[in-house]
Protein backbone atom coordinates (compact mmCIF):
# COMPACT_ATOMS: atom_id res chain seq x y z
CA UNK A 1 0.00 0.00 0.00
CA UNK A 2 1.66 2.83 -1.11
CA UNK A 3 1.27 6.82 0.42
CA UNK A 4 -0.49 8.05 -2.91
CA UNK A 5 -3.35 5.93 -1.54
CA UNK A 6 -5.52 8.77 -0.60
CA UNK A 7 -7.42 8.97 2.79
CA UNK A 8 -10.55 8.38 0.91
CA UNK A 9 -9.31 5.06 -0.79
CA UNK A 10 -8.22 3.48 2.25
CA UNK A 11 -11.34 4.36 4.27
CA UNK A 12 -13.08 2.71 1.26
CA UNK A 13 -11.18 0.09 1.54
CA UNK A 14 -11.47 -0.23 5.48
CA UNK A 15 -14.16 0.86 6.66
CA UNK A 16 -16.41 -2.52 5.66
CA UNK A 17 -13.50 -4.56 7.55
CA UNK A 18 -13.23 -6.23 10.68
CA UNK A 19 -10.19 -5.57 10.97
CA UNK A 20 -10.94 -2.26 11.76
CA UNK A 21 -12.34 -3.02 14.86
CA UNK A 22 -9.54 -4.78 16.00
CA UNK A 23 -7.34 -2.13 16.08
CA UNK A 24 -7.60 -0.11 19.45
CA UNK A 25 -9.34 3.39 19.46
CA UNK A 26 -9.24 3.39 15.44
CA UNK A 27 -13.26 3.65 14.29
CA UNK A 28 -13.55 4.65 10.66
CA UNK A 29 -16.60 3.30 10.33
CA UNK A 30 -18.10 6.46 8.03
CA UNK A 31 -15.41 8.54 7.53
CA UNK A 32 -17.91 11.31 7.31
CA UNK A 33 -14.65 13.76 6.35
CA UNK A 34 -11.22 13.63 6.01
CA UNK A 35 -9.09 15.97 8.35
CA UNK A 36 -5.52 16.43 7.37
CA UNK A 37 -3.35 18.42 10.15
CA UNK A 38 0.45 19.98 8.81
CA UNK A 39 2.86 20.25 11.55
CA UNK A 40 2.94 18.06 14.39
CA UNK A 41 3.46 20.42 17.47
CA UNK A 42 1.61 22.84 19.89
CA UNK A 43 -1.08 23.37 17.47
CA UNK A 44 -1.66 20.26 15.31
CA UNK A 45 -1.19 17.77 17.91
CA UNK A 46 -3.87 19.65 20.22
CA UNK A 47 -5.80 19.45 17.64
CA UNK A 48 -5.14 16.05 16.06
CA UNK A 49 -5.77 14.20 19.56
CA UNK A 50 -8.98 16.85 20.07
CA UNK A 51 -10.41 15.79 16.99
CA UNK A 52 -9.61 11.73 17.22
CA UNK A 53 -11.51 12.03 21.12
CA UNK A 54 -14.27 14.34 20.04
CA UNK A 55 -15.00 13.25 16.33
CA UNK A 56 -14.50 9.66 16.07
CA UNK A 57 -16.77 9.33 12.76
CA UNK A 58 -14.00 11.82 10.74
CA UNK A 59 -10.50 10.09 9.93
CA UNK A 60 -7.32 12.57 10.98
CA UNK A 61 -4.28 12.58 9.57
CA UNK A 62 -1.30 14.41 10.75
CA UNK A 63 2.35 15.04 8.57
CA UNK A 64 5.03 16.27 10.91
CA UNK A 65 8.93 15.98 9.70
CA UNK A 66 10.42 15.53 12.66
CA UNK A 67 9.56 12.05 13.95
CA UNK A 68 9.58 13.08 17.46
CA UNK A 69 8.82 16.52 18.82
CA UNK A 70 11.57 18.87 20.65
CA UNK A 71 9.16 21.28 22.78
CA UNK A 72 10.63 24.69 22.78
CA UNK A 73 9.17 25.22 26.16
CA UNK A 74 11.21 23.99 28.95
CA UNK A 75 14.36 24.04 26.65
CA UNK A 76 15.71 27.14 28.49
CA UNK A 77 15.80 24.07 31.98
CA UNK A 78 18.76 22.43 29.44
CA UNK A 79 20.55 25.48 29.89
CA UNK A 80 19.86 26.15 33.23
CA UNK A 81 20.78 21.63 33.87
CA UNK A 82 17.65 21.31 35.23
CA UNK A 83 16.51 19.20 32.16
CA UNK A 84 17.79 16.61 29.82
CA UNK A 85 17.05 16.39 26.25
CA UNK A 86 15.26 13.43 26.16
CA UNK A 87 12.76 14.67 29.27
CA UNK A 88 11.56 17.17 26.56
CA UNK A 89 11.21 14.99 23.51
CA UNK A 90 7.89 13.22 22.65
CA UNK A 91 6.83 10.09 20.81
CA UNK A 92 3.89 10.48 18.31
CA UNK A 93 2.96 6.95 19.27
CA UNK A 94 0.15 7.73 21.66
CA UNK A 95 -1.61 9.77 19.00
CA UNK A 96 -1.06 6.72 16.79
CA UNK A 97 -2.44 4.66 19.50
CA UNK A 98 -5.50 6.75 19.12
CA UNK A 99 -6.02 6.47 15.29
CA UNK A 100 -4.38 9.38 13.87
CA UNK A 101 -2.61 8.52 10.78
CA UNK A 102 0.74 10.02 11.51
CA UNK A 103 3.14 10.71 8.23
CA UNK A 104 6.83 11.78 8.85
CA UNK A 105 7.11 13.89 5.59
CA UNK A 106 7.60 17.61 5.24
CA UNK A 107 4.07 18.88 3.56
CA UNK A 108 5.62 20.83 0.29
CA UNK A 109 2.73 22.82 -1.42
CA UNK A 110 -0.43 23.01 -1.23
CA UNK A 111 -2.98 23.44 -3.61
CA UNK A 112 -6.49 25.05 -1.75
CA UNK A 113 -8.32 24.77 -4.76
CA UNK A 114 -7.93 21.40 -5.08
CA UNK A 115 -7.83 20.63 -1.06
CA UNK A 116 -4.90 18.30 -2.05
CA UNK A 117 -1.32 18.55 -0.31
CA UNK A 118 2.07 17.27 -1.88
CA UNK A 119 4.56 15.57 -0.07
CA UNK A 120 8.31 15.97 0.11
CA UNK A 121 8.10 12.48 -1.11
CA UNK A 122 6.11 13.44 -3.88
CA UNK A 123 2.73 11.70 -2.14
CA UNK A 124 -0.58 13.86 -2.36
CA UNK A 125 -2.97 13.74 0.35
CA UNK A 126 -6.48 14.74 -0.14
CA UNK A 127 -8.81 16.56 2.65
CA UNK A 128 -12.16 18.75 3.19
CA UNK A 129 -10.02 20.62 5.62
CA UNK A 130 -7.20 21.35 6.78
CA UNK A 131 -5.72 22.44 9.71
CA UNK A 132 -2.16 24.24 9.13
CA UNK A 133 -0.26 24.61 12.31
CA UNK A 134 3.34 25.37 10.88
CA UNK A 135 4.91 27.25 13.61
CA UNK A 136 7.29 30.25 12.57
CA UNK A 137 10.26 30.37 9.85
CA UNK A 138 13.38 32.23 10.61
CA UNK A 139 14.64 35.58 8.61
CA UNK A 140 17.81 34.78 7.51
CA UNK A 141 19.78 37.82 6.84
CA UNK A 142 17.45 40.20 8.67
CA UNK A 143 20.14 40.36 10.74
CA UNK A 144 23.26 40.79 8.30
CA UNK A 145 25.34 38.00 8.30
CA UNK A 146 23.13 35.72 10.52
CA UNK A 147 21.96 32.65 7.86
CA UNK A 148 21.77 28.84 8.37
CA UNK A 149 25.42 28.75 8.53
CA UNK A 150 25.91 31.13 10.97
CA UNK A 151 23.21 29.61 13.56
CA UNK A 152 26.42 27.00 13.70
CA UNK A 153 27.92 29.09 15.62
CA UNK A 154 25.60 31.58 17.17
CA UNK A 155 22.99 28.68 17.74
CA UNK A 156 19.35 30.65 17.64
CA UNK A 157 17.48 27.33 19.66
CA UNK A 158 14.55 29.57 18.68
CA UNK A 159 12.96 26.02 17.07
CA UNK A 160 13.17 22.72 18.64
CA UNK A 161 13.81 20.34 15.66
CA UNK A 162 16.11 17.53 16.17
CA UNK A 163 17.24 19.24 19.43
CA UNK A 164 20.60 20.11 17.82
CA UNK A 165 20.40 23.84 18.53
CA UNK A 166 19.71 23.74 22.30
CA UNK A 167 22.08 21.11 22.75
CA UNK A 168 24.74 23.40 21.26
CA UNK A 169 23.89 26.46 22.85
CA UNK A 170 24.14 24.34 25.86
CA UNK A 171 27.59 22.71 25.02
CA UNK A 172 29.17 26.34 23.97
CA UNK A 173 27.68 27.18 27.83
CA UNK A 174 29.88 24.76 29.25
CA UNK A 175 32.57 25.48 26.98
CA UNK A 176 32.56 29.54 27.86
CA UNK A 177 35.69 30.55 29.68
CA UNK A 178 36.25 31.69 33.21
CA UNK A 179 34.73 35.11 33.33
CA UNK A 180 33.35 34.79 29.74
CA UNK A 181 30.67 36.95 27.90
CA UNK A 182 27.15 35.69 26.38
CA UNK A 183 25.42 37.65 24.31
CA UNK A 184 21.90 37.34 23.37
CA UNK A 185 20.36 39.18 20.36
CA UNK A 186 16.18 39.74 20.74
CA UNK A 187 13.89 40.48 17.94
CA UNK A 188 10.97 43.38 18.11
CA UNK A 189 7.28 42.06 18.47
CA UNK A 190 5.56 39.74 17.27
CA UNK A 191 7.65 36.46 17.56
CA UNK A 192 7.48 33.07 19.12
CA UNK A 193 6.93 33.23 22.84
CA UNK A 194 7.16 36.55 24.28
CA UNK A 195 8.90 35.45 27.44
CA UNK A 196 10.93 32.76 26.10
CA UNK A 197 13.92 35.11 25.72
CA UNK A 198 14.08 36.31 29.48
CA UNK A 199 13.40 32.89 30.84
CA UNK A 200 16.83 31.75 29.12
CA UNK A 201 18.70 34.70 30.24
CA UNK A 202 17.88 33.47 33.81
CA UNK A 203 18.42 29.93 32.97
CA UNK A 204 21.50 30.66 31.75
CA UNK A 205 22.06 32.41 34.70
CA UNK A 206 21.40 29.95 37.08
CA UNK A 207 24.09 27.15 35.42
CA UNK A 208 27.09 30.15 35.46
CA UNK A 209 25.75 31.36 39.00
CA UNK A 210 27.13 27.79 39.88
CA UNK A 211 29.64 27.12 36.90
CA UNK A 212 31.32 30.27 36.34
CA UNK A 213 30.30 32.71 38.62
CA UNK A 214 32.74 35.64 37.07
CA UNK A 215 30.89 35.56 33.81
CA UNK A 216 28.92 37.89 31.90
CA UNK A 217 25.35 38.24 30.20
CA UNK A 218 24.67 40.88 27.88
CA UNK A 219 21.26 40.88 26.85
CA UNK A 220 20.75 43.39 23.47
CA UNK A 221 17.02 43.81 23.17
CA UNK A 222 15.38 45.25 19.77
CA UNK A 223 12.52 46.50 22.45
CA UNK A 224 12.20 49.26 25.13
CA UNK A 225 10.26 46.65 27.56
CA UNK A 226 9.27 42.89 27.74
CA UNK A 227 6.88 40.20 29.03
CA UNK A 228 6.67 40.36 32.92
CA UNK A 229 9.49 42.38 32.79
CA UNK A 230 9.55 43.55 37.12
CA UNK A 231 9.22 40.22 37.49
CA UNK A 232 12.18 38.77 35.56
CA UNK A 233 14.17 42.00 37.13
CA UNK A 234 13.63 41.49 40.10
CA UNK A 235 14.40 37.66 40.37
CA UNK A 236 17.67 39.06 37.83
CA UNK A 237 18.55 40.93 41.05
CA UNK A 238 17.96 38.92 43.55
CA UNK A 239 19.35 35.63 42.08
CA UNK A 240 22.42 36.81 39.93
CA UNK A 241 23.60 40.64 41.24
CA UNK A 242 25.34 42.23 38.37
CA UNK A 243 25.91 39.16 36.02
CA UNK A 244 22.88 40.34 33.80
CA UNK A 245 23.33 43.29 31.70
CA UNK A 246 19.92 44.11 29.53
CA UNK A 247 20.50 46.60 26.70
CA UNK A 248 17.07 48.24 25.60
CA UNK A 249 16.49 49.79 21.86
CA UNK A 250 16.81 52.73 23.11
CA UNK A 251 20.45 52.29 24.69
CA UNK A 252 21.23 50.86 21.28
CA UNK A 253 20.22 47.42 22.27
CA UNK A 254 19.17 46.91 18.40
CA UNK A 255 21.54 44.30 16.78
CA UNK A 256 21.87 44.65 12.95
CA UNK A 257 24.58 42.79 12.21
CA UNK A 258 26.83 39.57 13.29
CA UNK A 259 30.27 38.74 12.57
CA UNK A 260 30.36 34.79 13.85
CA UNK A 261 34.09 34.91 12.55
CA UNK A 262 35.09 37.33 14.79
CA UNK A 263 32.07 36.47 17.19
CA UNK A 264 30.43 40.09 17.15
CA UNK A 265 27.24 41.75 17.60
CA UNK A 266 27.22 45.10 16.20
CA UNK A 267 24.48 47.37 17.29
CA UNK A 268 22.81 50.19 15.24
CA UNK A 269 24.78 53.08 15.90
CA UNK A 270 28.10 50.30 14.83
CA UNK A 271 29.05 50.23 18.40
CA UNK A 272 31.38 46.29 18.18
CA UNK A 273 30.46 43.66 20.87
CA UNK A 274 33.13 40.97 21.10
CA UNK A 275 31.37 38.10 22.96
CA UNK A 276 32.27 34.55 24.01
CA UNK A 277 29.45 32.64 22.79
CA UNK A 278 26.00 34.70 21.06
CA UNK A 279 22.34 33.63 20.93
CA UNK A 280 20.72 34.87 18.53
CA UNK A 281 16.83 34.70 18.20
CA UNK A 282 16.35 36.25 14.67
CA UNK A 283 13.39 38.25 13.40
CA UNK A 284 10.43 35.93 12.27
CA UNK A 285 7.58 34.65 10.16
CA UNK A 286 5.07 32.34 9.34
CA UNK A 287 6.57 29.05 8.19
CA UNK A 288 7.36 28.97 4.33
CA UNK A 289 4.54 26.60 3.60
CA UNK A 290 1.87 29.21 5.13
CA UNK A 291 3.99 31.99 2.74
CA UNK A 292 4.22 30.21 -0.64
CA UNK A 293 0.53 29.49 -0.10
CA UNK A 294 0.05 32.73 -0.33
CA UNK A 295 -1.84 33.02 2.84
CA UNK A 296 0.22 35.86 4.60
CA UNK A 297 -0.02 39.05 4.27
CA UNK A 298 2.89 41.69 3.68
CA UNK A 299 3.91 41.04 7.40
CA UNK A 300 4.79 37.63 6.90
CA UNK A 301 1.89 36.55 9.00
CA UNK A 302 -1.06 34.64 8.55
CA UNK A 303 -4.58 36.85 9.24
CA UNK A 304 -7.28 34.82 9.93
CA UNK A 305 -10.69 35.01 11.02
CA UNK A 306 -10.76 34.74 14.82
CA UNK A 307 -13.88 32.90 15.96
CA UNK A 308 -12.98 29.87 13.03
CA UNK A 309 -8.79 30.70 12.28
CA UNK A 310 -10.15 29.89 8.53
CA UNK A 311 -7.53 31.80 6.66
CA UNK A 312 -8.89 34.76 5.07
CA UNK A 313 -7.09 34.07 1.46
CA UNK A 314 -8.70 30.88 1.50
CA UNK A 315 -11.33 28.51 2.60
CA UNK A 316 -11.13 25.24 4.47
CA UNK A 317 -7.37 26.11 5.81
CA UNK A 318 -7.67 26.87 9.20
CA UNK A 319 -3.98 27.91 10.72
CA UNK A 320 -3.62 28.25 14.08
CA UNK A 321 -0.26 28.26 16.04
CA UNK A 322 2.42 31.28 15.76
CA UNK A 323 1.93 31.55 12.13
CA UNK A 324 -1.35 33.28 12.32
CA UNK A 325 -2.18 36.90 13.39
CA UNK A 326 -3.59 36.15 16.96
CA UNK A 327 -3.20 39.96 18.48
CA UNK A 328 -2.59 40.65 21.35
CA UNK A 329 -2.68 36.79 22.12
CA UNK A 330 0.65 35.82 22.32
CA UNK A 331 2.57 33.37 20.34
CA UNK A 332 2.64 30.68 22.82
CA UNK A 333 2.18 27.13 22.81
CA UNK A 334 -0.87 27.10 25.37
CA UNK A 335 -2.48 29.95 22.54
CA UNK A 336 -1.77 27.30 19.81
CA UNK A 337 -3.46 24.47 21.88
CA UNK A 338 -6.32 26.17 23.09
CA UNK A 339 -6.90 27.73 19.95
CA UNK A 340 -6.18 24.17 18.13
CA UNK A 341 -9.27 23.23 19.88
CA UNK A 342 -12.06 26.13 18.82
CA UNK A 343 -10.50 25.79 14.89
CA UNK A 344 -11.29 21.70 15.07
CA UNK A 345 -14.91 22.32 15.84
CA UNK A 346 -14.89 25.42 13.23
CA UNK A 347 -13.61 23.19 10.46
CA UNK A 348 -15.78 20.05 11.22
CA UNK A 349 -19.25 21.91 12.18
CA UNK A 350 -20.39 21.15 8.72
CA UNK A 351 -19.72 17.38 8.79
CA UNK A 352 -20.37 16.08 11.88
CA UNK A 353 -23.48 18.28 12.09
CA UNK A 354 -21.86 19.32 15.97
CA UNK A 355 -21.88 23.36 15.92
CA UNK A 356 -18.76 25.56 16.31
CA UNK A 357 -17.93 27.25 19.11
CA UNK A 358 -19.53 30.72 18.79
CA UNK A 359 -18.40 32.48 21.93
CA UNK A 360 -15.14 31.20 22.50
CA UNK A 361 -12.80 32.11 25.02
CA UNK A 362 -9.11 31.45 24.30
CA UNK A 363 -6.77 30.69 27.60
CA UNK A 364 -3.10 31.63 28.05
CA UNK A 365 -1.21 30.85 30.77
CA UNK A 366 3.00 31.26 30.13
CA UNK A 367 5.05 29.92 33.05
CA UNK A 368 8.66 30.97 33.28
CA UNK A 369 11.39 29.49 35.50
CA UNK A 370 13.84 32.31 36.70
CA UNK A 371 15.68 30.66 38.93
CA UNK A 372 15.98 27.35 40.91
CA UNK A 373 12.34 26.66 43.21
CA UNK A 374 11.15 30.64 41.50
CA UNK A 375 8.44 30.13 39.11
CA UNK A 376 6.32 33.29 37.72
CA UNK A 377 3.92 33.45 35.28
CA UNK A 378 1.28 35.46 33.23
CA UNK A 379 -2.43 34.32 32.59
CA UNK A 380 -5.07 36.21 30.28
CA UNK A 381 -8.27 34.95 28.59
CA UNK A 382 -9.44 36.20 25.36
CA UNK A 383 -13.03 36.75 23.45
CA UNK A 384 -13.93 38.23 20.12
CA UNK A 385 -14.11 41.96 20.06
CA UNK A 386 -15.58 44.34 17.44
CA UNK A 387 -12.45 44.64 15.34
CA UNK A 388 -10.99 40.70 16.24
CA UNK A 389 -9.87 39.44 19.74
CA UNK A 390 -9.51 41.42 23.07
CA UNK A 391 -8.36 40.37 26.71
CA UNK A 392 -11.15 39.81 29.14
CA UNK A 393 -10.68 43.07 31.36
CA UNK A 394 -10.06 42.99 34.88
CA UNK A 395 -8.85 39.67 34.83
CA UNK A 396 -5.38 37.60 34.43
CA UNK A 397 -2.11 39.08 34.85
CA UNK A 398 1.16 38.30 36.20
CA UNK A 399 2.47 36.95 39.46
CA UNK A 400 2.40 39.03 42.37
CA UNK A 401 5.43 41.51 42.86
CA UNK A 402 7.49 41.46 45.92
CA UNK A 403 10.67 40.72 47.56
CA UNK A 404 12.01 37.09 48.02
CA UNK A 405 11.82 37.04 51.38
CA UNK A 406 7.65 37.48 51.49
CA UNK A 407 6.99 35.26 47.75
CA UNK A 408 9.25 32.81 48.72
CA UNK A 409 6.58 30.20 48.68
CA UNK A 410 4.26 31.52 46.15
CA UNK A 411 8.02 31.33 43.78
CA UNK A 412 8.28 27.73 44.76
CA UNK A 413 4.59 26.44 43.69
CA UNK A 414 4.22 28.47 40.41
CA UNK A 415 8.01 26.81 39.79
CA UNK A 416 5.98 23.22 40.73
CA UNK A 417 2.63 24.54 38.85
CA UNK A 418 4.72 25.33 36.19
CA UNK A 419 6.18 21.77 35.87
CA UNK A 420 2.77 20.00 36.05
CA UNK A 421 1.89 22.65 33.28
CA UNK A 422 4.37 21.24 30.93
CA UNK A 423 3.44 17.76 31.67
CA UNK A 424 -0.21 18.24 31.50
CA UNK A 425 -0.45 20.09 28.42
CA UNK A 426 1.85 17.85 26.34
CA UNK A 427 -0.30 15.09 27.40
CA UNK A 428 -3.17 16.77 25.82
CA UNK A 429 -1.03 17.38 22.71
CA UNK A 430 0.56 13.13 22.79
CA UNK A 431 -1.19 10.98 25.05
CA UNK B 1 -25.65 -4.67 10.30
CA UNK B 2 -21.80 -3.90 10.85
CA UNK B 3 -22.30 -0.55 9.49
CA UNK B 4 -24.95 0.39 12.16
CA UNK B 5 -23.25 -1.04 14.86
CA UNK B 6 -20.40 0.99 14.62
CA UNK B 7 -22.37 4.03 13.68
CA UNK B 8 -23.82 3.12 17.65
CA UNK B 9 -20.71 3.00 18.40
CA UNK B 10 -19.00 6.36 17.24
CA UNK B 11 -22.52 8.23 18.49
CA UNK B 12 -21.92 6.77 21.84
CA UNK B 13 -18.60 7.70 21.60
CA UNK B 14 -19.75 11.13 21.08
CA UNK B 15 -21.76 11.75 23.84
CA UNK B 16 -19.48 10.31 25.93
CA UNK B 17 -17.13 13.28 25.30
CA UNK B 18 -19.46 15.99 24.96
CA UNK B 19 -22.13 15.53 27.39
CA UNK B 20 -25.68 16.85 25.67
CA UNK B 21 -26.35 18.71 28.97
CA UNK B 22 -23.84 21.03 28.38
CA UNK B 23 -25.23 21.49 25.11
CA UNK B 24 -28.85 23.47 25.36
CA UNK B 25 -27.21 25.88 28.42
CA UNK B 26 -25.97 29.41 27.69
CA UNK B 27 -22.27 28.28 27.60
CA UNK B 28 -20.70 25.25 26.08
CA UNK B 29 -18.91 23.38 29.66
CA UNK B 30 -17.22 20.82 27.31
CA UNK B 31 -15.52 23.78 25.22
CA UNK B 32 -14.92 25.93 28.25
CA UNK B 33 -12.91 22.62 30.37
CA UNK B 34 -10.52 22.52 27.31
CA UNK B 35 -8.52 25.00 28.41
CA UNK B 36 -8.28 23.65 31.94
CA UNK B 37 -6.68 20.42 30.36
CA UNK B 38 -3.11 22.05 29.90
CA UNK B 39 -2.33 22.31 33.96
CA UNK B 40 -5.13 20.09 35.51
CA UNK B 41 -4.05 17.03 33.52
CA UNK B 42 -5.20 16.14 29.78
CA UNK B 43 -8.67 14.39 31.25
CA UNK B 44 -8.55 16.62 34.14
CA UNK B 45 -7.40 13.98 36.71
CA UNK B 46 -4.85 16.52 38.23
CA UNK B 47 -1.29 16.81 37.76
CA UNK B 48 1.74 16.87 40.85
CA UNK B 49 -0.24 19.56 43.42
CA UNK B 50 -2.43 20.80 40.39
CA UNK B 51 -5.91 19.26 41.72
CA UNK B 52 -8.24 16.63 40.21
CA UNK B 53 -11.91 18.40 38.74
CA UNK B 54 -13.22 15.05 38.02
CA UNK B 55 -16.73 14.96 39.98
CA UNK B 56 -15.91 17.76 41.67
CA UNK B 57 -18.83 18.85 44.04
CA UNK B 58 -21.35 21.22 41.86
CA UNK B 59 -21.95 23.35 45.05
CA UNK B 60 -18.25 23.35 46.11
CA UNK B 61 -16.74 24.10 42.63
CA UNK B 62 -19.22 27.22 42.70
CA UNK B 63 -17.81 28.36 45.89
CA UNK B 64 -13.98 27.59 45.66
CA UNK B 65 -14.39 30.12 42.37
CA UNK B 66 -16.57 32.92 44.12
CA UNK B 67 -13.47 32.45 46.85
CA UNK B 68 -10.68 32.70 44.05
CA UNK B 69 -12.50 35.69 42.58
CA UNK B 70 -12.42 37.51 45.67
CA UNK B 71 -8.98 36.68 46.94
CA UNK B 72 -10.91 34.78 49.41
CA UNK B 73 -9.09 31.93 48.91
CA UNK B 74 -5.04 31.29 48.82
CA UNK B 75 -4.00 31.07 45.07
CA UNK B 76 -1.27 32.12 43.03
CA UNK B 77 -2.77 31.79 39.47
CA UNK B 78 -6.65 30.93 40.06
CA UNK B 79 -7.57 33.80 41.31
CA UNK B 80 -6.38 35.74 38.22
CA UNK B 81 -7.98 33.55 35.85
CA UNK B 82 -11.21 33.03 37.52
CA UNK B 83 -11.97 36.80 37.18
CA UNK B 84 -11.83 35.84 33.11
CA UNK B 85 -15.24 34.01 33.19
CA UNK B 86 -18.64 35.17 33.15
CA UNK B 87 -21.34 33.46 35.55
CA UNK B 88 -22.61 31.52 32.33
CA UNK B 89 -19.51 29.95 32.18
CA UNK B 90 -18.86 29.09 35.27
CA UNK B 91 -21.97 27.82 36.37
CA UNK B 92 -21.14 25.62 32.94
CA UNK B 93 -18.13 24.35 34.26
CA UNK B 94 -19.49 23.56 37.43
CA UNK B 95 -21.93 21.53 35.34
CA UNK B 96 -19.10 19.66 33.33
CA UNK B 97 -16.78 18.71 36.36
CA UNK B 98 -19.54 17.85 38.35
CA UNK B 99 -20.51 15.34 35.68
CA UNK B 100 -17.08 13.78 34.90
CA UNK B 101 -16.34 10.57 36.76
Amino acid sequence: MTRFLTRRQFGTLVSASAATLAMPGILRAENTGRLLIIGGGFGGASAARFARINYPDVSVTLVEPQTSFVTCPYGNLILGGKRALSDITHSYDGLRARGVDVIHDRAQEIDADGHRVTLASGDVLDYDKLILSPGIGLRWNAIEGYDEAASEVFPHAWWGGDGSQISLLRAQLEALPEGGVVGLAIPDNPFRCPPGPYERISMIAHHLKQANPTAKILAFDAKEGFAKQGLFENAWAELYGDMIEWIPASGDGRIMRVDPGNKLFISEFGEEHSVDMGNVIPPQYAASIARDAGLANDSGWVPVDPRTFEAEAASDIHVIGDANIGTPMPKSGYIANSTAKTAVTAALAEMSGRPAWDDPVYFNTCYSHAGEDYGISVAATFRLSEDGIAATPDSGGVSLQGDLSEMARTRRLEARYADAWYDSITDDMFS
Amino acid sequence: MMRQKLLAAAVAITCAGWPLTALGDDADGHMLAQACAGCHGADWGGQGPISDLRGYDHEAFLRAWAEFQADERPATIMNRIARGYSEAEIAALADYFSSLE
